[in-house]
């Protein structure tokens, strides 16, 4: 989950990071009040998840309350990678002498989080990486506080940066590492840590993101910054179809039937699990299928989970039928998963022989399940049949 | 011979009162595995099917040798059960429980790298060994097993409990037994990733070729490349890659919480170039992975 | 004499007297069911027909009361009944 840039720096300001005075606007006139009150002159950036948000013109600068009005009249109205800016940021502008880079994130490889610095702030750090790899340097440090500060030295220090500097950003470092850890975050950047002309620094943008593991034990913090737990921050907003995919997947806490995601195509997809429906997406694309919904099942899911899943994605406007395809399965069961789809089909008001394309799901209780699909009439296919195979079958049916 | 456990590798289930814990006690029990007992603070004394449950760990290692544990305890008593395991000197963490915040998994690896300890997962099925013995409850009920898994000399290891029977049961299709199946675990961070587990299969004379079933996110496609070419691996690898949809939706979350495509390096198309680029096959489909093996297995054959 | 039963799309539960109106046969068929699908109450046993499709045939219900009296039957397997795991 990513946070807007305005709770970043909350999150950040709240670790000692030393932050720019001012804050958030909905309305013209709020942003114009800030500015006064901020006094001098600000910066307007639109808050919205996606980047590219300077060349999209979302960041204005002012000098006046009645300019900054007017930025933020326009940043409001302005819609940047297909979305709406949340609000509008107003933070005093800063004579800035030099700019930096910090970020923490996790390094898979090492299994530990690295801190990252460079003294090249202010572009994109992958590109600094790739052209200027002597100007950034990293040091992995442990997830056990307290924290060894030490370590955040030598990483600014080998840049050759000394004096004054070095104990600036180390303690910066030092804070956000601490951020990083304390609110289980998996990246806390600052880009440009900036150096004022009066020496000082302070974090001129940030990013952080949090994962959805770490959100039952963060919900502290995130009902400060007034984070709902519906608000999922992917790539686009959920949709209604989506949101009703979830609600059924927490209407019952046995396995799962999750990770709804809409499509516009004509064949539903009752797919699990994790890396099965990964795999089943793919064939079915592969072979010219246009898949109405992704989902996950898995776990064992009730009958009556799968049931209202296959009912959900049934009444989605232009499927034509479904698809039930999962990996050799071990302890999600045949018959269980079977009873719920022939079910769901039955409930919404269709024959099973008919709309279910294919049926393929070995494993566990497989003997039963193929009762109770041959009892329906239903087309069912088993272990000798490849997941890529089945997914061809179903593909062509609908085409039929 | 097999990788990371064999017929002798005693174990214990942290958590084993659960649900889930209870009927895979039932599986690696018929599998024949050695389940010496469970763990459920506060239900010490009871016993589920057969086993001795304890309040704690060190009860049970202070009597007996644990080679391993595999812990199936909600997320939110994880760290904890896992710390509690390796003070005690278990030396083989699985660690099925999925959604542990990344920080408590590095907290966890961290720990155990201290202790000389070993973890497998989070998020994960276990670690099957084909006619030896079974640690998790990977390829279901013990007839369900044998159907999908049977001995020979193929390493598998894979980044989905599920495609990993999936995989092992193509295999057995086509007459190629597993030596030892790993269900790695689908989270950003896992204890022991493809190319930390290569050595290890590597020294198993039994073992003459791996598949990995891999997926988007991540370094550790990238990594494994890496140390195939470096290592020049005896062995050969076929590796097959699902969620190519996925680099078309950068943000967009789907499959394990480690599958999310986050940066130009993490996508299938680049990690397919990479391991291609390392002489790794990759196949297009799970159902050519076993003639692409058999065809591997014979140039190595006639070097 | 059937005295509590009830039919599901797959499965369906049949429980004979004396059990069906004996409360605490009642309690225990409630406490072995994993999905519910029985109720007890002083007066004896009900059947939670929304429960019916649940039942994963574990068999445990039909240990109590004398043999035959608890009976699982699947719709869909022409109403074979359920036998007890041994």
């Amino acid at each position: 989950m990513r946070f807007y840039e305005f709770e970043a720096k909350a999150l950040l300001g709240q670790a000692g990071v030393p932050v720019a005075k001012g804050g958030t606007a909905t309305t013209s006139d709020e942003a114009a009040r800030i500015a006064a009150s901020v006094g001098g002159e600000v910066v307007l950036k639109s808050q919205v998840l996606s980047g590219g948000r300077m060349k999209a013109g979302g960041v204005k600068f002012a000098a006046t309350p009645d300019e900054a009005r007017a930025a933020a009249e326009h940043i409001l109205k302005l819609e940047i990678g297909g979305q709406m800016p949340r609000c509008v940021l107003i933070d005093s502008k800063q004579p800035v002498k030099k700019e930096y880079y910090a970020g923490v994130i996790y390094d898979a490889v090492a299994k530990l989080p690295v801190a990252i610095f460079s003294d090249m702030g202010g572009i994109d750090i992958e590109e600094v990486a790739e052209k200027n790899p002597e100007h950034v340097a990293r040091v992995h440090f442990s997830t056990f506080q307290p924290l060894q500060e030490f370590k955040f030295k030598e990483l600014v220090a080998s840049l050759g940066i000394s004096g004054n500097e070095l104990n600036q950003i180390s303690r910066i470092i030092a804070r956000l590492a601490k951020a990083f850890l304390t609110y289980g975050l998996t990246l806390a950047e600052i880009n440009p840590l900036a150096q004022l002309e009066d020496g000082s620094f302070i974090a001129l943008d940030s990013h952080c993101d949090m994962e959805e593991e770490a959100r039952e034990q963060q919900s502290a913090v995130l009902d400060e910054l007034g984070i709902g737990r519906e608000e999922t921050r992917l790539a686009r907003p959920p949709t209604e179809f989506e949101i009703r995919g979830a609600e059924v997947d927490a209407s019952d806490h046995r396995g799962v039937a999750g990770r709804v995601v809409e499509f516009d195509g004509n064949l539903g997809c009752v797919i699990g699990a994790g890396g099965g429906s990964l795999t089943i997406f793919d064939a079915l694309r592969k072979h010219g299928g246009k898949p109405a919904n992704y989902c996950e099942i898995g776990g064992n899911p009730s009958v009556k989970k799968t049931c209202e899943l296959t009912k959900l994605i049934l009444s989605k406007p232009g499927v034509e039928k479904i698809c039930v395809i999962m990996n050799v399965v071990s302890n999600t069961r045949v018959d269980i998963v079977a009873r719920g789809v022939i079910k769901g089909v039955i409930e919404s008001g269709y024959d099973p022989a008919e709309k279910i394309a294919i049926f393929r799901i070995p494993g566990s209780w497989e003997e039963e399940g193929y009762k109770i699909l041959e009892k329906f009439g239903v087309d069912y296919a088993d272990r000798t049949v490849p997941m890529s195979e089945a997914a061809r079958r179903a593909v062509e049916k609908v085409k039929a | 011979m097999s990788i990371l456990v064999d017929e002798n590798t005693t174990f214990i289930i942290q958590g084993i009162t659960g649900r889930e814990a209870v009927s895979m006690t039932r599986e690696c029990l018929d599998y024949g595995a050695k389940v010496v007992a469970g763990v459920t603070p506060g239900r010490g004394g009871r016993d589920v099917h057969g086993v001795p449950v304890y309040d704690t760990v060190a009860e049970i290692t202070a009597k007996q040798r644990v080679d391993a544990s595999v812990l199936t305890v909600p997320p939110a008593a994880i760290r904890d059960a896992a710390f509690e395991a390796i003070e005690n000197g278990v030396k083989l963490l699985v660690i099925v429980t999925e959604r542990i915040p990344r920080l408590e998994v590095a907290q966890i690896v961290e720990l155990a790298n201290r202790y000389g300890a070993r973890l497998i997962g989070p998020n994960c099925l276990g670690v099957m060994s084909p006619g030896k013995t079974r640690v998790g409850g990977m390829g279901g009920s013990a007839v369900a097993a044998r159907k999908a898994y049977q001995p020979g000399p193929i390493g598998i290891m894979s980044r989905s409990g599920g495609m990993t029977t999936e995989i092992a049961n193509a295999l057995t299709a086509s007459g190629l037994g597993q030596s030892t199946a790993v269900s790695i675990g689908g989270d950003a961070i896992v204890g022991s990733t493809y190319a930390e587990l290569m050595p290890l299969f590597e020294a198993d004379p039994e073992t003459k070729a791996i598949v990995i079933y891999s997926e988007p996110g991540g370094p550790m496609e990238a990594q494994l490349a890496k140390y195939v070419k470096e290592q020049k691996s005896r062995l050969p690898v076929v590796a097959f890659m699902a969620g190519r949809f996925m680099d078309e939706m950068p943000g967009m979350r789907f499959g394990h919480a480690g599958t999310i495509v986050e940066g130009k390096a993490d996508t299938t198309s680049e990690k397919i170039a990479r391991m291609k680029d390392a002489g790794i096959s990759v196949a297009e489909e799970i159902a050519e992975i076993p003639g692409i093996v058999k065809q591997r297995l014979a140039e190595a054959g006639s070097r | 004499m059937t005295q509590a039963s009830g039919s599901g799309m797959f499965i369906r539960v049949e429980v004979d007297e004396p059990v069906a109106s004996d409360a605490a046969a009642a309690k225990q068929l409630a406490g072995v069911c994993p999905v519910d699908i029985f109720e007890a109450s002083e007066s004896g046993v009900t059947i939670v027909d929304k429960n019916l499709d649940e039942c994963i045939l574990c068999g445990l219900c039909l240990a109590v009361g004398p043999a035959g009296a608890v009976r699982v039957a699947k719709l869909y397997d022409a109403g074979a009944l359920l036998v007890a795991a041994v």
